[in-house]
């Protein structure tokens, strides 16, 4: 019988390939990513199995574990409407410059009686040594910083507004302050508004599993 | 690519006094490489956390005095909120005479089974969840009852957070100081 001659193949296999493919999707991971921004004020939110994502532009109200409340306009478009109104419901006779000074500042966290010497400050405070908004029944302040968000709306769509009220908690808070926040809201017909969560998945075998929809409330 | 052709001009002839250099190969060997591309890979793959954060709806009751709504005790069960991620419950309306079996505490590990319990055992037009929230509980422990609501697909209307009584509160101190919770 003749033997038949299988030719000896190589088994080295070409790597080239594949190693552009490792460092092509590296690249593509790493460039993806969007880096969180660096967090102020560290806020652990609570986690809810609600899946529908969090609006980029907010008037967020910050609420901390020490139970300090804070609050950022994020509608870069009426953020000024909302600092001159309050300027002028609460009379607090800031200048232009002090004005100027307060627009550009990320975080409101401090007393109306604080406010103005703060502004004269040749160095910011930083949010974390804030007192934060008073918002306790006898000076709800938060409620007054509303009241000038609404009054810059006014007019406009109240569904947008609803929309871009967020609320974001750390989960050690304790429950009075979210309650004075609350009433701060629904003082000013505030009655629907949002609560930054972590996502969770829906637990197995629950009702809302069943059901299948992550239709929430 | 990694490769060359090092072979020079096809093979013919030299000359009697020229050396033959030898052939090197250019090929490199890829495979630590692509084992390093894949490494980094799926570090930063499974380093990465997906931070998107979630908006949960809440629809606050308008203060109305007159709306008040009416419940039926057979359909209504009331949720506490303690300090110490406590939980604690009762059906209907607390009596004198029996508060201390009626008034029973748990955890949000066990709240999700009596909430279904509830659900099931009651017609959807009677069912009402009460809760309410001690001074001590904490913004996690309202955000999870009422992930636990929808949790359980309780129709939004038949739960409400009320403030709490003083009955309630003398309770859940008599129960945490029992139970030795800080």
């Amino acid at each position: 019988m003749p033997k038949v001659k299988i030719p000896r193949k190589s088994t080295v296999v070409d790597m080239t390939a594949m190693c552009d493919v490792a460092f092509l999707l590296l690249t593509f991971f790493i460039l993806a990513t969007k880096q969180k921004p660096p967090e102020v004020l560290s806020v652990k939110t609570p986690t809810s199995v609600s899946s529908k994502a969090a609006p980029e532009k907010s008037i967020l109200i910050t609420l901390t574990k020490e139970g300090k409340v804070f609050l950022m306009l994020g509608d870069e478009t009426k953020k000024n409407a909302i600092i001159d109104d309050f300027n002028t419901t609460r009379a607090l006779g800031l200048t232009t410059a002090e004005l100027n000074k307060l627009k550009k500042t990320e975080f409101i966290g401090l007393p109306v009686n604080k406010l103005k010497s703060a502004l004269n400050l040749t160095q910011e405070i930083p949010p974390t040594l804030m007192d934060g908004i008073p918002t306790d029944s006898t000076n709800n302040e938060l409620s007054f910083w509303i009241r000038s968000v609404t009054n810059a709306y006014k007019g406009e769509d109240q569904r947008n507004l609803q929309e871009m009220i967020l609320v974001k908690g750390d989960g050690e808070a304790l429950y009075p302050i979210f309650k004075n926040v609350k009433e701060a809201l629904k003082a000013n017909e505030i009655f629907k508004f949002r609560i930054v969560t972590e996502g969770e998945a829906v637990p197995m075998g629950s009702e809302l599993y069943k059901t299948g929809t992550s239709e929430k409330n | 690519m990694a490769e060359m052709d090092t072979s020079s001009g096809g093979g013919h002839k030299k000359g009697p006094g020229v050396k033959k250099g030898k052939k090197l190969s250019t090929r490199v060997d890829l495979t630590p490489m692509v084992d390093l591309g894949f490494l980094l890979l799926t570090f930063f793959v499974f380093t990465t956390t997906m931070s998107q954060s979630t908006a949960m709806n809440m629809n606050e009751p308008k203060d109305d005095k007159e709306q008040q709504m009416k419940v039926k005790n057979s359909g209504a069960m009331t949720i506490l909120l303690g300090k110490g991620n406590q939980v604690y419950y009762y059906y209907g309306q607390l009596m004198p005479e029996t508060i201390s079996q009626d008034f029973k505490s748990t955890t949000f590990k066990g709240i999700r089974e009596l909430i279904l319990e509830k659900k099931k055992a009651t017609p959807i037009d009677d069912l009402m969840y009460i809760i309410k929230s001690d001074d001590k509980s904490t913004f996690k422990n309202a955000i999870d009852i009422l992930d636990e609501m929808t949790i359980s697909a309780v129709p939004p209307g038949h739960y409400a957070e009320v403030p709490m009584v003083e009955v309630e509160k003398m309770l859940i101190q008599k129960t945490e100081e029992a139970n030795g919770i800080k």
